[in-house]
């Protein structure tokens, strides 16, 4: 047992025991928070392929990547439909919103939102990477994997 | 013959590094003067040197010299001067050398400011300077050489990614790695300090002011960068919680951590291996923090596979520092001995508070920052982490903190009165009450706007809390006014800092809870002549012009009137660039702000039949975060003009 000393102060062993336990509530805590936060705060990401490969519930929020399909884009006011192909598998997309500065069509694409009922993947948000450059990392690695990789797709 | 001489003084700073990483080293181990003062001087021949080179790389820029490949990749003959200097550490290989220069600046500094340092410890502070030099210019010359030469040169450049043509993001980058390398300093006094093992008030006194100077760099870049987002994308948005984002914040949370522990090893003599580690933690972040942005390892870790040595010798170089200084630290921190004690509920105990939940906060960022590196190695597939998991997760640990912050600076040193600090914050808990309640009331007293209400009330409880401490300090109201004037002229300067701050923080917590509760939000197609009306005003769109001709860019204007009430209040014209070099469109935002809103327009694709999308914000309170930000930097340079925290001023005696 750790003596108190004499007046107010407190000895190193119980200063050392107040810094871990402090220490222990925050990681605590935020383990806790990590844990509830984990459901709605991540995303995976899939590619036509994988929306139709495996199955994926309507509920559920996905990053849908691949190249926008060229002659598919159709812009009516505010509203876009498109379709995002893997060169394997296609998905159709509907979007509401300005589109990013980099979308067009041939190109990479990465839209985030849910499937509905009748396998039309509604974007919330199509994302503008302000990468260096226009294929986002995530369909660059996809098509590699695909074996659909051109090196035309990476302008500078 | 420029890029030549560029590239020889590189490698020449290379060869003075390593003298400087060792001579000084084995002086101090010795204690051998004319060694120790070997780092000195190594540390203005490093300086000259890399100033060289980089004046060599700028040069090559500035006259557009195409042969050299650096220049060719990034830049054009029609881009604007700005530009074409900025675009010198708008790639990966400048900013490289743009990194060292600047840690040579503060090595330079260290060798010439720190003249009052004991001998010993500036000795070893300089040579692990010039360590992180080796280890960077090595980087440099190896893997990504700015000064190759093309043969034969092209006849014009590819150009500057048009997104970062933009003034605020020209000098984003000098101010980030000004902070960024300035927890450099921090650190090197950290390893030198445990090479002594020895770490003392004096020591912390050394320590501050740098870590404070880095502090406010870092915090003007983070604003700086954010606020460029936010006006130049498009999306209204001021964070996005993305991994460079989160790089730089991440070693803003471990710094400002490290400020505020480095105080109580100041103060009270405690906390020492704590501090330490918080100064490793902070460099080590920074260092993280710009492989991130400019390597892209948290994107996707095959873009190691892309550049195999680069990847790998930034792996080598980040597990050498983070784990070397560890070790080191496992091996020499039970030796530091704590000295002051303290009871839980005290000054210190409110700062260790404060440490440990920016610590895990920090924590927090960094583990969903790297996830999805780790997920996509251990093939657990491809995924990202949003601001959904950021928001929930980091603003339940700031609350508590802020909450603490008002609370702190009224607990007395050792043993603090926390009934008594809680009573005489009565005003700011009847403030916070009142905001919150106010704003409550004011929006409709619905379940969704009781967030925001809290955000309002945690903010006024900062700020009413932080006016309270200051007041008593000078003790306003409790004599005559003359005394209390007195007092307020004679209160150092790192009070008035503190105080600044920590109101500037308030501010900042109005903006944000402003902006994520009311900002309202309109998309659709409008014809000429239309009007929309947003949150009270009117925005009728008068017309597009197209083909306006900029310096290296077409674009295409809209013109929008803003009126409320009928009556004018701004005229707005969002654009759509088309850049020449590279081909590439970019959207430009028009912003009115009144200091507490911002109109915010955006125009996009023309729909064909005479309609153009737009996108109008209304922004509640975002400029305050911005302006808060410019507060808060404030803040940190009266803290430096403190007399205590001139640098070099503190010496050892005063401690004895």
């Amino acid at each position: 047992m750790a003596q108190k000393p004499k007046g107010d102060a407190v000895t190193r062993k119980q200063r050392r025991l107040y810094f871990v336990l402090l220490g222990m509530l925050a990681l605590g805590a935020a383990t806790a928070l990590v844990l509830t936060a984990v459901g709605d705060g991540m995303v995976y990401f899939y590619t036509p392929g994988d929306l139709q490969t495996k199955h994926v519930g309507p509920d559920r929020r996905v990053r849908l990547g691949g190249l926008v399909q060229k002659g598919s884009v159709i812009k009516d006011g505010s509203h876009v439909s498109f379709i995002v192909t893997d060169l394997t598998a296609t998905v159709a997309v509907s979007y509401t919103g300005v589109l990013p500065d980099l979308f067009r069509e041939g190109q990479g694409v990465v839209a985030e939102g849910k499937l509905d009922g009748q396998g039309t993947f509604q974007a919330s948000e199509v994302l503008a990477k302000h990468d260096e450059n226009y294929m986002p990392k995530e369909v660059a690695d996809a098509l590699k994997k695909s074996g659909h990789w051109q090196d035309e797709y990476q302008h500078k | 013959m420029i890029p030549e001489i560029g590239h020889y003084t590189l490698i020449l700073a290379l060869f003075v590094a390593i003298v400087q990483a060792t001579v000084p080293l084995i002086g101090a181990a010795r204690d051998d003067r004319p060694w120790m003062e070997v780092g000195r001087t190594a540390a203005l021949a490093q300086f000259l040197l890399v100033a060289i080179s980089f004046g060599a790389l700028t040069w090559s820029y500035v006259t557009s010299d195409f042969s050299v490949s650096n220049v060719f990749e990034n830049s054009h003959t029609d881009k604007p001067m700005l530009y074409k200097i900025s675009g010198v550490w708008g790639n990966h290989e400048g900013s490289m050398l743009l990194w060292v220069f600047i840690l040579a600046v503060y090595g330079m500094a260290l060798a010439s400011f720190g003249r009052n340092l004991p001998p010993a410890l500036r000795a070893r502070a300089l040579a692990v300077q010039a360590m992180v030099s080796v280890g960077f210019l090595a980087f440099i010359i190896f893997t990504s050489d700015p000064f190759t030469r093309l043969d034969p040169a092209p006849l014009n450049g590819k150009g500057l990614n048009p997104l970062l043509q933009d003034p605020g993001l020209a000098f984003h980058p000098p101010f980030l790695y000004l902070g960024y390398v300035g927890f450099s300093m921090a650190f090197s006094f950290a390893i030198a300090a445990l090479i002594e093992g020895r770490v003392d008030a004096a020591w912390a006194r050394w320590v501050r002011p740098w870590t404070l100077v880095a502090w406010c760099f870092l915090t003007l870049g983070i604003a700086m960068g954010s606020w460029w987002a936010y006006y130049t994308l498009g999306w209204g948005g001021w964070w996005y919680w993305d991994p460079t984002e989160n790089a730089s914040f991440m070693p803003w949370l471990a710094g400002t951590a490290l400020l505020h522990s480095a105080i109580v090893v100041e103060k009270r003599d405690t906390l020492k291996a704590w501090t330490i580690l918080l100064a490793i933690f902070a460099f080590s972040l920074s260092l993280l923090g710009t492989f991130i942005v400019r390597s892209g390892i948290v994107t996707s870790v095959h873009s190691f596979a892309a550049d195999p040595t680069r990847g790998t010798f930034i792996l080598g170089l980040l597990v050498l520092v983070i784990g070397g200084s560890l070790m080191l630290f496992a091996f020499r921190a039970p030796s530091l001995k704590a000295g002051g004690l303290f009871t839980p509920l005290s000054r210190e105990g409110a700062l260790l508070l404060n440490n440990v939940l920016m610590s895990t906060a920090c924590g927090t960022v960094l583990l969903g920052t790297l996830y999805p590196m780790f997920a996509d190695a251990l093939n657990l597939g491809k995924v990202s982490v949003g601001p959904p998991f950021f928001n929930a997760v980091f603003v339940p640990l700031m609350i508590p903190m802020v909450a603490t912050m008002a609370l702190g600076p009224m607990m007395s040193w050792r043993r603090g009165d926390l009934g008594g600090a809680l009573s005489r914050l009565k005003l700011a808990f009847l403030m916070a009450l009142v905001a919150g309640m106010a704003s409550w009331l004011l929006h409709g007293g619905s379940v969704k706007d009781l967030e925001a209400a809290g955000g309002l009330a945690l903010a006024a409880w900062l700020f009413v809390g932080t006016l309270v401490e200051w007041a008593e300090r000078i003790k306003l109201f409790q004599g005559p006014l003359a005394e209390s004037f007195d007092r307020a002229r004679r209160l150092p300067r790192a009070a008035y800092g503190m105080s600044i701050t920590h109101a500037a923080l308030a501010v900042v917590i109005v903006g944000i809870t402003g902006s994520a509760a009311w900002t309202t939000e309109k998309i659709q197609v409008m014809h000429p002549g239309e009007t929309v009306s947003l949150a009270g005003y009117d925005l009728t769109l008068n017309g597009v012009e197209d083909g306006i001709k900029g310096p290296n860019y077409t674009a295409s204007r809209a013109s929008f009137t803003a009126r409320k009430g009928g009556a004018w209040v701004a005229d707005m014209s969002p654009e759509k660039r088309l850049y020449t070099m590279p081909p590439r469109p970019t959207t430009d935002a028009a912003i009115h702000t009144n200091f507490i809103s911002d109109l915010y327009a955006v125009v996009g694709d023309a729909d064909g039949k005479g309609g153009y999308v737009t996108r109008l914000y209304h922004n509640t309170l975002v400029p305050w975060i911005f302006i808060g930000a410019v507060i808060m930097v404030f803040g940190g340079m009266v803290s430096l003009t403190d007399r205590r925290h001139r640098i070099g001023a503190p010496s050892r005696k005063r401690n004895v």
